[in-house]
């Protein structure tokens, strides 16, 4: 098949126009040929008989009359063995290959192989003769601790027939393995590599389920108060320096995934220097393996061209779904979203597109739904559970919320995590605000009484605000003790310092031990009636609770701080 | 060889037209006797941006298309010289033609950045211990007008333990760029300076080029393994110059007039700071002016998304509430044992004693903890957070530990007893 050419016709910013002959798909990949660069780009639109490109580079050197090569292809990344891991641009090229290729800067129109050429233990798992469809495992081979399979490309139409495959050995990543015709006559050879259209939700599962699970991320805040479902979709908007990043690394890092995948798109780079300095000294918590071998990084980052940035978020969860294909619990982290909405935005304006809200496209919520709803909790073919989690970080301007980003994140989400200046200007991480973040999903720990606690805190919150005004004399020592009952709750569980090595990550049954304690301390009647005495109360047991958490888990010592917990309270309590 | 053409099309803010082939996109041209680029193709209808503005500019002007981008030169010799926007010399030095170089060049590939970990000494308590700054950190001072924040930049300039220094000046008032080439001159700075500067009554397209003259120099420096701090002030004039030029272009504004890529404008420009693996690096300072004391205002909201921290300048001094140095935390460790752990004390000290201030203004009762905190804030006001306050970080540190032990019993500090023991200025009240 010949490849189809135009012409450039015309250059805004990153936006180009080009003529061409003959058939042009919407949304299919093109190169822009400026002296020796192919500098790769997207048809966005096609009007009055020209196509406009988005082009992925910097479009400095354009001209009129440039040739451009059409491939036929949508935008697609390339899915196989080694994935894991890598560091990719939003166009998947990895960049510590392009660094050794090209030095210091990422050079424009170098596009390299993203799955590592290397070879690998393939086993076979189905014989000549089966009948095959989209997304059914042809084979196996061993990708760290986790069984890769190779599978049928999922963009595949139709019922196949295995004609040969390869016996148990050691191949090429891009050697035939298998080869399947349909009755048509028609036959595929398969290799460990396929691609798959970014844009294009993969659907080879028999059924989606209701993300009914929880996904441990043992920040105690979250998994308590505000749970993520293996499956669902959270958000964390908020200011800047509220620490939305420090949150997300921490989510990456300790939450119960099998396969993480970090999306830094338009933020800064530093930040992403330090997980790749950071990860690969750390260990898994599930596999004790090292955790950048459960990860992949698509770094987009703020300098690096905008439409490429609009692409990274598709290609990481296309990513997510290659993995879940496997049966794994994949958790996506995309950070931040609103970058990608205002790649969208300097997009629509190039097109000349009537704007929405803040200048934003009018197609912005049904965007942004189509991306979340890419989560989800599915049952596959062969009757396993997998799902795709995801959590993407808002960057409202001036910490408001009432912004269109924010805002259509919010009606499509399961959970709010909303960040606060005032209470990370206090030092209070994380600074997650507990009464106005929500969550739709079931918790590590007893719901009602979860329910019972929150409201302890809501009243704690009107009593502290009554005091601004009357003073701490005008307040009912009835009134008091709520307050106090209220602070201790967010000193002793909704804050974790993420510095120390025993209280950064909490596990689950640690929770719920803690919750139940804290809990009945919480429930206790106390007969205390001087404020003074009052306050020494509550302060001391809150150095007792703070003390428990500095003990490792179910060892004499934390046993035993339970228990000096417990007894310094009841000595206080109401007989 | 140079083709002419004589035709201008149409003349619309700073932005003309003419029909011309075999342009490329990006490329300069010198309109009458000015630069300008060449911002879009519409088949062979070219629009360029004159930077020098279009006043004056005549339909049948000759346009010259140079056949290249925007290029500086980078040398020794720019070291000591000052330029305009346009990389012209404004010291009545010489023209500087060789190893020209081309600006607003690629991003830096992220697997080759370093982890930032060495701090900048600059002699300013505020900064040194309290929100160090760090090599390669991206950082504003956030201000409002009239804070002396000129001056600010100009002292870090004279007292940064770097190899050079790139000024980058946008929208400066006359007599600020002169106090600043007087400052660094007779400081003895200013033979590892060099200045781009834009004044007040400059064009404004040439307000947007001053910052990625600045970097582009400052890259090639780095890469030949210097030490560089490129300060540019005031971001808000570059991003007012942005939002003129999208204005008188049409194009559909987001917030406050502001264009929709305010953040990927100035986050390329910043994202210039790096540390490289093997060779130097770039530190960037800029100031952000925020017009009526308003964080929420569009640059420095955008700027504070992109920045690694901010200096918060108010009222004569940096506060050290909104300040914030994110990268404070890799160097801050190794100076000195005792430099978190005061960092942290003294902070929280300060923020009762601003406390016991409110109360005191309502007139409440005071206790003698109230008074000792008093006495405190004051003496941490005038001997540390005071600008024209000059010392090293260990002396700094010292005077700290003097001020405590001053207003407080050691116990009273909430610092560690084994630090105190360590410290304490009055060994003798320990017992």
């Amino acid at each position: 098949m010949g490849t189809l050419t135009g012409r450039v016709t015309g250059v805004n910013g990153n936006l180009t126009k080009v003529s061409f002959q003959g058939s042009v798909r919407k949304n299919e990949v093109g190169y822009v040929i400026v002296d020796d660069k192919r500098l790769k780009g997207e048809v966005i639109r096609i009007a009055n008989g020209e196509a406009s490109m988005q082009i992925y580079e910097m479009s400095d050197g354009i001209k009129v009359g440039d040739p451009v090569e059409f491939t036929g292809e949508l935008m697609s990344v390339e899915l196989g063995p080694g994935l894991l891991t890598q560091v990719y641009d939003g166009l998947q090229n990895p960049l510590p290959d392009l660094a050794k290729q090209c030095g210091f800067f990422l050079e424009r129109g170098v596009y390299l192989n993203p799955i590592p050429d290397r070879s690998w233990d393939f086993t076979p798992a189905v014989k000549v003769g089966d009948r095959v469809m989209a997304g059914d495992t042809i084979g196996t081979v061993p990708e760290g601790v986790f069984t890769h399979q190779i599978m049928v490309p999922f963009i595949t139409k139709g019922e196949w027939t295995v004609k040969s495959i390869k016996e148990k050995g050691n191949y090429n990543v891009r050697d035939t393995v298998c080869v399947i015709g349909n009755d048509k006559g028609e036959e595929k050879a398969l290799s460990m590599v396929f691609s798959h259209p970014i844009k294009q939700a993969v659907k080879c599962y028999d059924e989606r389920l209701r993300p009914d699970e929880p996904l441990v991320t043992k920040i105690r805040c979250i998994d308590a108060f505000l749970p993520v479902a293996k499956g669902g979709t959270f958000c964390v908007p908020g200011p800047f320096g509220a620490g939305k990043t420090v949150l997300q690394h921490l989510e990456a890092k300790n939450s119960e995934a099998d396969i993480v995948i970090v999306a830094a798109c338009g933020e800064r780079a530093g930040e992403v220097v330090e997980v790749l300095t950071e990860f690969p000294e750390l260990e898994d918590p599930k596999t004790g393996r090292s955790l950048m071998e459960r990860t992949i990084i698509i770094c987009n980052t703020s300098s690096m061209p905008v439409a490429a940035r609009e692409a990274s978020c598709y290609t990481a969860v296309t990513l997510a779904e290659y993995y879940r294909q496997m049966g794994l619990d994949v958790l996506l982290l995309a950070d931040s979203t609103s970058r990608w909405a205002q790649a969208m935005r300097e997009m629509s304006g190039r097109l000349e597109e009537i704007p929405g809200e803040e200048a934003f496209p009018a197609y912005l919520e049904s965007t942004i739904a189509a991306f979340y709803e890419r989560a989800g909790k599915v049952r596959l073919k062969d009757g396993r559970n997998a799902s795709i989690t995801i959590g993407g970080t808002v960057s409202p301007a001036g910490g408001n919320f009432e912004e269109p980003v924010t805002q259509a994140t919010l009606k499509v989400v399961g959970a709010f995590h909303g960040l606060s200046r005032e209470r990370s200007d206090a030092r209070k991480y994380p600074a997650i605000h507990p009464m106005d973040s929500w969550s739709k999903y079931e918790g590590v720990v007893d719901k009602a009484r979860v329910e019972e606690a929150r409201a302890i805190l809501h009243r704690s919150n009107e009593v502290g605000q009554m005091m601004k005004v009357v003073g701490e004399e005008g307040t009912s020592s009835e009134d008091y003790i709520i307050y106090q009952k209220g602070e201790l709750l967010d000193a002793v569980y909704l804050q974790q310092n993420s510095f120390d090595p025993i209280d950064a990550v909490c596990p689950p049954e640690r929770q719920q031990i803690e919750f139940d304690r804290l809990y009945d301390a919480l429930m206790t009647a106390y007969d205390l009636s001087d404020k003074k005495e009052i306050r020494a109360f509550f302060n001391q047991l809150r150095q007792e609770f703070l003390d428990w958490h500095a003990t490792y888990f179910e060892t004499p010592e934390f046993r035993a701080q339970e228990k000096k917990i417990t007894d310094f309270y009841m000595t206080k309590a109401v007989k | 060889m140079q083709k002419v053409y004589t035709e201008i099309r149409s003349i619309i803010g700073n932005v003309i037209t003419v029909r011309a082939e075999g342009i490329r996109i990006g490329d300069l041209a010198l309109v009458g006797d000015s630069y300008a680029s060449v911002i879009k193709l519409d088949k062979d209808i070219v629009s360029l941006q004159v930077f020098a503005g279009a006043q004056g500019v005549s339909t049948t002007d000759p346009v010259r298309f140079l056949g290249r981008p925007m290029m500086v030169s980078f040398s020794k010799n720019l070291l000591g010289r000052i330029f305009d926007g346009t990389g012209v010399p404004r010291d009545r030095g010489p023209a500087l033609k060789e190893n020209m170089i081309p600006i607003g060049g690629p991003s830096f590939n992220p697997s080759k950045r370093i982890l930032p970990n060495k701090m900048i000494r600059t002699g300013i308590p505020m900064i040194d211990v309290f929100n160090t700054l760090v090599e390669s950190q991206k950082l504003p001072i956030f201000s409002i007008s009239g804070e002396p924040y000129n001056a600010l930049l100009a002292r870090i300039a004279m007292q940064a333990e770097v190899d050079v220094i790139v000024l980058g000046g946008m929208g400066l008032k006359y007599d600020d760029y002169l106090t600043f080439r007087d400052t660094l001159e007779k400081g003895g700075a200013m033979s590892h300076t060099v200045m781009f500067i834009h004044t007040a009554s400059d064009p404004i397209v040439e307000c947007t080029l001053v910052p990625d003259l600045s970097l582009a120099v400052a890259e090639q420096f780095a890469l030949e393994g210097k030490r560089v701090l490129v300060l540019l002030t005031d971001m808000t004039n570059f991003a007012d110059a942005q939002k003129e030029m999208a204005i008188t272009m049409e194009q559909v504004p987001s917030n406050r007039g502001y264009p929709g890529d305010l953040y990927s404008c100035l986050a390329s420009r910043y994202e210039k700071a790096v540390d490289i693996d093997g060779a130097g690096s770039i530190t960037i300072l800029g100031v952000t002016t925020m017009p009526g004391d308003d964080v929420t205002h569009p640059v420095p909201d955008n700027t504070g998304y992109i920045t690694e921290g901010q200096y918060y300048l108010k009222g004569g001094h940096i506060e050290p509430f909104g300040s914030l140095s994110r990268l404070k935390q890799n160097v801050n460790g190794k100076t000195r044992d005792d430099h978190r752990a005061l960092m942290d004390g003294m902070i929280k000290l300060y923020a009762q004693y601003k406390e016991s201030l409110e109360k005191k203004s309502m007139g409440f009762l005071m206790t003698e903890w109230d008074d000792k905190l008093l006495k405190y804030g004051e003496l941490f006001e005038s001997k540390l957070m005071d600008l024209s306050v000059n010392i090293p970080l260990e002396q700094a540190l010292d005077l700290g530990w003097e001020i405590l032990a001053e207003c407080f019993e050691p116990n009273e500090t909430g610092l560690k007893t084994s630090l105190i023991r360590e410290r304490w200025p009055k060994q003798e009240a320990l017992g």
